[in-house]
């Protein structure tokens, strides 16, 4: 197992895995880091291997994220900052030590500026609550753009209905890239705050994170980025991008669900009132007022997912092996090789042409409904997600209700393209045939 | 089950050759159900005449499922007072739930929707234009 040298020692002899070296050792071969995941051996449907494609939904969890779980929960469970005996001392020290290794992960220059949230929701929410309805001002913007998850709208479409703050939008562009000259312009405007996701769920576009932020920062905003698809994808360093809000979760990255970061700007954090209120974010509290307790802690109250937090520095571990630059690549690589297969299918329109793109490829098929499609694949074994994608404004944009969605990860490989393939002929011949 | 037991060829035509489709010109009541999930949205038009449904025509996006369900329904409301309607839809939403056991001979084209019942996350894709008829019998206080 992956443990910091102060962990107890007896931990090995509980739980026998020999999957701490897993990620690692030689060149990058997507067919032997398979087998550090259990669940991708699965038949299903009785005898169909599973051909996982919803990445971009959930990543699965190497046997070592898995491992360290069960091994806490067995060998080390506490709550943590509290109690003064021996098993609170070390799973404090192991959640502080998965803390860290977030904090190094994407280039945090304090781990005080790196908190703990359920996932990307919570840490956006946290943002539009305690920063945004303290600090907007009817008349005040914000700007968001097309093409994101609900979780980076409907908080600030809260926010803006209590504050009287005015939401603009930047547009998408046919090609599934922002329209960045409207951007320009809509930083003309009384903005306050610049809200964008890095890497599109939907259609495979990763914004310049970089050029937004310091075009948002020269006109006296404030921004935050949606990571949620970008972290697990490649090297995400928060101090290039000198962004002020950060937000990603860590199911999405081989993680345990229910795990997730904000990463915030010191000074920022420092200056914002708490979001949620209870155990762990006070110092001092009397019957009539409370202060509250130093960064991180201030933004995490209650007892956090301290099993998931240890689970999430394992993945991280994990990712450090495989290497970032390198599943960038090889995603990348692979998402291309799917769309040069649905190119060559007629009557399959894929959305999303970007020049930069992750690993989600979304599509349609004339004639056959996402749900139908998706029916089909499951019955070949094979993943995929079908329907509006927690982003119906943007399905709008494209004149689609809902879209068919295939999204890989390093783990994947062509051979499961091909069978994606197979599934789809067989769906438009079924409904088009008969 | 195989996917042929799901897309049985009644329910195919139906979502090919769907009866009753389009909006009526001049409807006493319209419902827009949308499936949140989905995405999918049916629109669902219908009138009255001497206590009776005359009309129930529909439109919309959806699955093949969704669409041959509002299609067979649309076709079976005909001539039925508001309450029988009402009894029908009931009745239907049950069966899909496995609630409720229906007489095979009694289900007509419905019983081609029978397989659905074993994939549980398109049960309301069969049951979405139901629903909407439902509210559009409320609206009508019929």
């Amino acid at each position: 197992m992956t443990t910091p040298s102060s962990a107890p020692s007896t931990l090995a002899a509980l739980v026998h895995c020999a999957c701490h070296e897993q990620g690692g050792g030689g060149p990058f071969d997507p067919l032997r880091l398979r087998k550090d995941f259990p669940i991708l051996t699965l038949t299903v449907h009785k005898d169909k291997t599973l051909a996982y494609l919803d990445n971009a939904a959930t990543t699965q969890k190497p046997a070592s994220v898995v491992c360290v779980l069960c091994e806490y929960y067995q060998a080390c469970n506490a709550n943590v900052h509290r109690s003064l005996h021996y098993l609170a001392e070390q799973a404090t020290l192991r959640f502080e030590e998965a803390r860290r290794k977030v904090q190094r992960f994407i280039g945090a220059p304090s781990e005080r500026s790196v908190i703990f949230t359920r996932g990307t929701t919570e840490g956006i929410n946290l943002v539009a609550q305690a920063w945004g309805r303290r600090n907007l001002k009817p008349n005040d913007e914000v700007v968001l753009t097309g093409m994101e998850h609900h979780s980076n709208l409907v908080p600030w479409q809260l926010v803006a209905k209590e504050t009287g703050a005015k939401l603009k939008f930047v547009p998408v562009l046919d090609d599934g890239a922002l329209d960045l000259d409207a951007y320009g312009r809509l930083l003309k405007g009384r903005v306050r705050l610049a809200a964008f996701t890095h890497i599109s769920n939907v259609l495979g576009t990763v914004n310049p994170v970089k050029q937004m932020t310091a075009m948002a920062h020269a006109a006296g905003a404030l921004v935050l980025v949606d990571a949620a698809q970008s972290v697990p994808n490649r090297p995400v360093n928060v101090a290039d991008i000198d962004c002020d809000f950060l937000a990603f979760s860590g199911h999405k990255m081989l993680g345990p669900t229910g795990i997730g970061v904000l990463y915030g700007r010191l000074e920022i954090l420092e200056r914002m009132e708490p979001f949620l209120a209870g155990g762990e974010m006070i110092n001092r509290v009397t019957l009539e007022e409370s202060t509250w307790a130093d960064l991180p802690q201030k933004f995490e109250a209650g007892t956090p997912h301290v099993s998931g937090a240890i689970g999430l520095g394992v993945a991280v571990d994990y990712l450090q092996r495989v290497g970032m630059e390198t599943i960038r690549a090889y995603d990348e690589h692979l998402a291309r090789s799917m769309i040069a297969r649905l190119d060559a299918i007629p009557g399959v329109r894929v959305f999303g042409r970007a020049p930069e793109r992750g690993g989600a490829v979304s599509f349609e098929v004339e004639g056959v409904h996402p749900h139908d499609l998706a029916q089909f694949c499951d019955k070949d074994g094979i993943a995929i997600r079908a329907g509006h994608l927690c982003a119906q404004p943007l399905m709008q944009r494209f004149g689609v209700p809902a879209v068919s969605r295939a999204s890989v990860y390093f783990y994947n490989v062509e051979e499961e393209l091909d069978r994606l393939v197979q599934s789809i002929l067989k769906a438009k011949a079924f409904f088009h045939g008969a | 089950m195989e996917l042929d037991e799901l897309y049985q060829d009644i329910l195919l035509d139906h979502f090919k050759h769907p009866r009753n489709y389009g909006p009526l010109p001049e409807p006493e009541v319209l419902v827009d159900e949308l499936n949140p999930t989905c995405g999918d949205h049916i629109r669902l038009t219908a009138r009255l005449e001497n206590g009776r449904v005359a009309d129930v025509r529909f439109d919309g996006q959806g699955c093949a499922i969704s669409l041959a369900s509002a299609s067979m329904m649309s076709e079976l409301m005909r001539g039925l007072t508001p309450d029988e309607a009402r009894a029908r839809a009931a009745d239907f939403v049950a069966f899909m739930r496995g609630e409720k056991d229906l007489d095979p001979d009694t289900l007509g084209d419905l019983a081609a929707l029978a397989g659905v019942r074993q994939f549980p996350l398109r049960i309301k894709c069969a049951t979405m234009s139901w629903h909407a008829l439902e509210k559009a019998l409320g609206k009508l206080g019929g």
